[in-house]
């Protein structure tokens, strides 16, 4: 939150944009004008009295609402790095992490206690498990590991590195990288599991997520997930950790150590927060996997491809270039995207079919309002997936405003003249 | 045990894939930096020397002509002004280094002429400016009454034919105010380009060359994304498609108001050829004296080995290039009378230009792997 605001990117994310792209079914959820900056004020100050421990109920709630509504404004900015702090966050709203080390812990002599349920624990590890394991599944294509692509692409640009930078250069690195990015999504979640493969494994952990932090402008996401795999350790390490921490601040952390074992106030509590969590894990489990109801190429079409840990698979960009053709006089122009979009949108909108089509229908309504009674909208898009040429995107001869906003398959993308093979 | 195996499998991977992957890029590193030398060395600098020269020229020219405003110096005049704005438009493209808007200063057309004129705000008309003395050409706002457009309005607009032209500078009420206005405006132009000249030989030059990182800010990014950016916005926009009637400015409708060199008439196209020419060259690091070629984004595409149909990537955005040029040769010289008669004709040419934007902007920028001018959030 610090980072966003120090850098001005409320500003330039939620405030200056003149329309927002929504989420299929959350167009509801819009910017608040100078009010947006008391979302993040929320946001923020739930967060370090999550991190406290201090009405960690409400504040957990109140973070997982505000920091989803956030998100929900405008899936421009989609990462799934922030998708994994929203449903994360979503868990621990069933989960009693206020019951050891905490202010309401400590004030709470009920709530006190030195062991949870294994379970809560499991289901955070769970979780890890699921986001590296499909990570690596997606990985299992023939652009990633046939084509080392995207990385043939990213890895030559970064030349100006140290030692890393001449062997960018050479092919089998990119090869190296992709095989090796693979191998460790899928391998991870289990050599952290194993006792005895855990401290290597989270060396692994650190020194990939480092990496790609050093290759790629990833932000928080490497300190989050290095962070986050510390929860595969026993409880001694937790305990040492703790302990340097008391030191400091003179907590008395024996307060905390009364040897119970925390149990739900009332026993629906409990079998409501399992059941939603069941059925939580069952959606997560599923939904990654909703791109196969589309036919097309996934990565060409996008139907599917977002909240399913797809992550630097692809490098894609694109070009749209807008018409607009008013019918009673034949006139026809063309749009200059920067008009109406940031840069982030534009960049985002040319390679995406429902942003193209919002944003289709946001230039219908501007120029219905602007003097053309039935404005058509076509575009001239080309897209370049992985280094290969651009081709065609959308169907030219489409006009955009006869088409549909739905979930359903989209017929007015031109065919992806290639194929990609794997899951 | 575990990470044995984990070990033996990586390399067995990493080796088997060395010997029959597909081409790539070849061992030896690409020297990003002998680019940047050869922009700088051997086009952008010889290209604000030249222009500079010119200026100087264009300067000495106008004091000629004010203090003496007779036809033969109007004649020459016109004809140093006609070299300078074809000498412009070699640097116009070129951003970094130069002081803040510097093409702003220089080439903002429409110009704003008289209350008559397009979009005119009556209290800063170029008019005005002579007739109440009031202005200052260093502000922001004074953008459009100075610069190549507001001179060629000077010299070519005022009246329909020589002799009534020449009466503003000799017996119009105003004509000390509109020969001392010609004469600011060619020392505007020629001060700020000898700041700019004078910036890029004395250290910028230097700073430029060795910034050879990768990331948004490297010069090598930076000035990429000048290059399409010029490209896009006043090329392919502002020198055809405007006027021709292809954006949003006049709802579809042509517009000659919109053509550059729009009062003189008959030099759209060449100023046009001539920015087409530079932009090419700039692409295949032509040596702006010798034309011989030096290494620039051709080559590192070369390098990148892009495969585009078939062809190299380079040879694709070289021949739509030549395409876009045989487009414009059928062009009136005088984009105003096309406009007016066949704006059609002058779309055709706006599509062909089109097309290079795609290749260079997403074709290029993919395989270079550059991050266009755009927001610098997080990506995952």
């Amino acid at each position: 939150m610090i980072r966003f605001t120090a850098n001005g990117w409320i500003e330039k994310l939620y405030i200056e944009p003149l329309l927002s792209f929504s989420y299929y079914g959350f167009e509801w959820v819009q910017p608040m004008g100078a009010y947006t900056y008391m979302i993040f004020l929320i946001c923020a100050v739930s967060a370090i009295f999550v991190s406290l421990g201090y009405k960690y109920r409400i504040a957990i709630i109140l973070f997982f609402l505000s920091f989803t509504y956030i998100e929900l404004m405008d899936k421009t900015t989609y990462l799934n790095h922030y998708y994994f702090i929203s449903i994360l966050s979503f868990l621990m709203i069933f989960l009693p992490a206020h019951a050891y080390y905490s202010i309401d812990a400590f004030k709470n002599e009920n709530l006190r206690s030195e062991r949870v349920p294994a379970w809560t624990i499991d289901s955070i590890k769970f979780l890890l498990c699921i986001v590296y394991f499909y990570a690596g599944l997606a990985k299992l294509n023939s652009d990633w590991l046939f084509r080392a692509m995207p990385l043939q692409i990213w890895l030559p640009s970064k030349y100006s590195l140290p030692i890393l930078g001449d062997l960018f250069q050479q092919q089998w690195t990119h090869f190296a990288f992709s095989w090796a990015g693979a191998l460790y999504d899928l391998s991870i979640p289990f050599l952290l599991l194993i006792k005895r493969t855990r401290v290597l494994a989270f060396l692994l952990v650190v020194v990939f997520h480092l990496l790609t932090r050093v290759l790629f402008p990833i932000g928080m996401f490497p300190f989050i997930m290095i962070v986050s795999a510390l929860i595969f350790f026993d409880a001694d390490l937790h305990n040492k950790i703790l302990g340097y921490i008391s030191r400091i601040l003179r907590i008395s952390k024996e307060t905390f150590d009364n040897a119970t074992t925390y149990t739900f106030p009332k026993s629906w509590v409990k079998k409501a927060s399992l059941s939603v969590i069941s059925l939580f894990f069952a959606i997560q489990l599923l939904f990654p996997f909703r791109y196969m109801l589309y036919p097309g190429e996934l990565f060409w079409t996008e139907e599917g491809y977002r909240f399913s840990w797809r992550v630097m698979l692809m490098e894609k960009t694109g070009y749209a270039n807008f018409k607009v053709v008013n019918p009673e006089n034949g006139l026809r122009f063309y749009i200059d995207n920067t008009q109406f979009l940031t840069p982030l949108q534009e960049k985002q909108m040319s390679t995406q079919p429902d942003f193209i089509l919002e944003y289709a229908r946001y230039l219908e309504n501007h120029y219905k309002e602007n003097g053309i009674s039935n404005p058509e909208i076509y575009v001239e898009s080309y897209v370049a997936l992985n280094g290969r040429g651009s081709q065609l995107y959308v169907n030219p001869d489409v006009n955009l405003t006869t088409v549909d906003y739905s979930m359903n398959r989209q017929t007015w993308l031109m065919p992806f003249d290639d194929e990609i093979k794997g899951l | 045990m575990k990470k044995t195996i984990f070990l033996f499998l990586s390399t067995l991977i990493f080796l088997s894939c060395t010997d029959n992957g597909p081409s790539g890029p070849d061992v030896d590193d690409f020297d990003r930096e002998a680019i940047l030398v050869n922009w700088a060395d051997n086009i952008i600098i010889p290209s604000f020397q030249n222009f500079a020269a010119e200026t100087e020229a264009l300067k000495l020219a106008s004091e000629i002509f004010s203090a003496d405003p007779t036809l033969q110096n109007l004649t020459d005049l016109r004809s140093q002004w006609l070299d300078s704005y074809k000498a412009w438009q070699h640097v116009s493209m070129f951003e970094m280094g130069t002081v803040m808007n510097f093409r702003d200063y220089l080439n903002t057309y429409p110009t704003n002429a008289n209350e008559s004129s397009f979009n005119s705000d009556e209290s800063k008309t170029i008019q005005n400016n002579i007739e109440t003395g009031d202005y200052n050409l260093i502000l922001p706002s004074s953008r459009n009454t100075q610069g190549f457009p507001a001179l060629d309005y000077l010299l070519y607009g005022l009246a329909d034919n020589d002799a009534e032209l020449l009466s503003f500078y000799t017996t119009n009420d105003h004509a000390d105010a509109y020969r001392a206005y010609v004469t600011d405006l060619t020392t505007r132009i020629d001060t700020l380009t000898d700041t700019v000249l004078d910036n890029w030989i004395n250290g910028y030059r230097d700073e430029f060359v060795s910034n050879t990182g990768s990331g948004a800010n490297s010069s090598f990014n930076m000035m990429v994304n000048d290059f399409i950016f010029y490209y896009e916005k006043h090329l392919r926009a502002g020198k055809i498609g405007i006027p021709a009637g292809a954006t949003n400015i006049s709802s579809g409708n042509p517009s000659p108001i919109h053509v550059e060199a729009y009062y003189s008439r008959n030099f759209s196209k060449i100023l046009f050829m001539e920015s087409l020419d530079s932009v090419q060259n700039f692409f295949n690091g032509s040596n702006f004296k010798s034309q011989q070629s030096g290494e620039s984004l051709d080559d590192y595409l070369d390098y990148l080995k892009t495969m585009k149909e078939g062809t190299d990537l380079s040879t694709v955005i070289n021949n739509q290039f030549e395409i876009s040029r045989e487009k414009a040769a059928v062009l009136n010289d005088n984009f105003v009378a096309q406009v007016d008669n066949d704006p059609f004709l002058m779309l055709a040419t706006y599509d062909e230009l089109q097309r290079n934007v795609v290749y260079l902007k997403v074709d290029m920028l993919q395989a270079l792997n550059i991050t266009p001018d755009y927001f610098d959030s997080d990506g995952d």
